[in-house]
């Protein structure tokens, strides 16, 4: 026979599942927006690097992504919370996951920029030239605008695979969602329930960047078009 | 007319892409206030050329120099290293330059379009910019379009504010590489009527172009050029009505012919 009790004592405790998930949404949003921002600082930094006339940058930056998105963001965390206090650096839990997803977010950005700024017509450049801009000049005035527009719909990709894959943090100890729910699980062995509002967070917290990011896309084109 | 120092100086330009030997020695002068047309079949090494005056080519071997300055290349003793990104963009700054495809910058308006580079390269004040665009869109006859963007406009209109955003930088010399050629044949006459107007204001002119009627009213010298050579030069009445050389009359012939 189907358990009615559990269900009943699930639902009573409801308010403080929703409470702990929560702090645990807060922390999982904080880590994904500051992850967010080193990994675009870092990755447009690569993106120009790879696209620079030097070979020394352009290896460099290959390296980096080639190691980066190679191995596991997983091996990655673990390097930075774990293996990092052998040598006597010991970071926050959520520093390191900072650091972590910031650092391989950066290696992903940096392809979407890269081919975001090759979509630019050369004739936009020689155009620039052509009126006296140096290179630097150029980039940043006519190519970079018109190249971030492009950027938009895969930097929003980024950023929701992002704050899904911020639940391997919580193998890191990470006060985060998903550690919040194994918690709470452990806890109260409501298991089905919890994981049930787990997925309902995440996908609530998904859907509104989506549509955030689709707005923004909206707005940038409507600008273009008046 | 006494020969002063010529405005460009090209000697022995050689360009090769690759294999492909593109320009083969070209020598050309072209004086303060001149309108040169280049006219020859696709392929001939005209547009090269023309790109290799702004040094958007690299020359392969030889010189250009624009008001006796060798462009793209610096001295250093007796061996010539290329040209700072800086003072190369100094350079072409001097050096309007008109394109086939326009490329006017989608991200912004037609009257920012015109403003960029003086505010961005010549720090020249708001107003002042401002004030000069609209004296310059008036002359191309787009004022009612000053705040659209370029993708509401006409190809012809685009090509108009392209010239209007190259004459923003106050050039001493003007480059239109085949400035019609990318328009619908309606949208041809506007364009081909600004770029007389600002010749017979007395700019120094080079032209790429197909439009051999308006090349032969416009210009002071043709060059007729094939296979990366200049086969001839001299007025439009000589290479268009009386010219001697047999490869001259039979391109002349074949693009009369329709």
């Amino acid at each position: 026979m189907f358990d009615t009790s559990a269900l009943h004592k699930g639902i009573e405790l409801l308010p403080y599942f929703l409470n702990v998930l929560g702090m645990g949404a807060l922390t999982t949003l904080g880590l994904t927006a500051a992850a967010f921002v080193v990994a675009v600082l870092l990755g447009f930094c690569l993106a120009l690097m790879r696209l620079s006339r030097s070979r020394a940058l352009r290896l460099i930056a290959s390296v980096y992504l080639e190691i980066l998105r190679n191995v596991p963001i997983l091996t990655q965390l673990f390097i930075l919370y774990f293996g990092l206090t052998y040598v006597g650096i010991t970071l926050p839990a959520i520093g390191a996951a900072i650091i972590g997803f910031g650092l391989n977010g950066a290696a992903i950005l940096s392809e979407v920029f890269r081919a975001s700024i090759r979509t630019i017509d050369r004739g936009q450049s020689e155009a620039a030239f052509s009126i006296g801009m140096t290179r630097a000049l150029a980039l940043r005035l006519v190519v970079l605008p018109q190249a971030f527009k492009v950027a938009i719909p895969g930097m929003a990709n980024f950023a929701i695979g992002l704050l899904k894959d911020t639940s391997l943090a919580s193998a890191a100890a990470v006060p985060e969602l998903t550690f919040k729910a194994r918690m709470l699980v452990s806890e109260t062995y409501q298991t089905n329930l919890i994981y049930f509002l787990l997925a309902v967070i995440y996908l609530a917290l998904s859907l509104t960047l989506s549509y955030w990011a689709a707005r923004t896309e909206r707005r940038l084109k409507v600008v273009k078009e008046n | 007319m006494a020969e002063s120092t010529p405005l460009v100086r090209i000697e022995g330009l050689y360009k090769c892409f690759g294999n492909l030997e593109v320009l083969k020695g070209i020598d050309l002068n072209v004086q303060q206030g001149q309108k040169i047309s280049l006219i020859g079949p696709s392929g001939s090494g005209k547009t090269t050329l023309l790109r290799c005056v702004n040094y958007l080519e690299e020359p392969t071997r030889g010189d250009i120099y624009i008001d006796d300055e060798l462009i793209g290349q610096r001295l250093v003793g007796t061996r010539k290293v290329p040209m700072g990104d800086k003072q190369l963009a100094r350079m072409r700054a001097g050096i309007g330059m008109v394109f086939q495809r326009f490329n006017l910058f989608p991200h912004l308006s037609v009257l920012e379009n015109i403003i960029l580079g003086p505010l961005k390269v010549q720090y020249r004040e708001r107003a002042e910019a401002v004030a000069l665009a609209e004296d310059l869109l008036d002359k191309v006859g787009m004022s009612a379009k000053r705040d659209a963007f370029p993708e509401q406009l006409s190809g012809g209109q685009q090509q108009r504010i392209a010239i209007a955003r190259a004459l923003a930088m106050r050039p001493k010399l003007m480059l239109f590489d085949e400035a019609t050629s990318a328009l619908d044949p309606e949208l041809v006459g506007e364009v081909l009527g600004v770029m007389r107007k600002l010749a017979e204001e007395g700019m120094t002119m080079i032209i790429v172009t197909h439009e051999m009627s308006f090349a032969e009213s416009v210009s002071d010298q043709v060059i007729f050029m094939a296979d990366g050579n200049i086969v001839e030069q001299g007025p439009p009445r000589q290479i268009f009505r009386d010219s001697q050389v047999e490869r001259t009359r039979s391109f002349i012939r074949a693009v009369q012919e329709h």
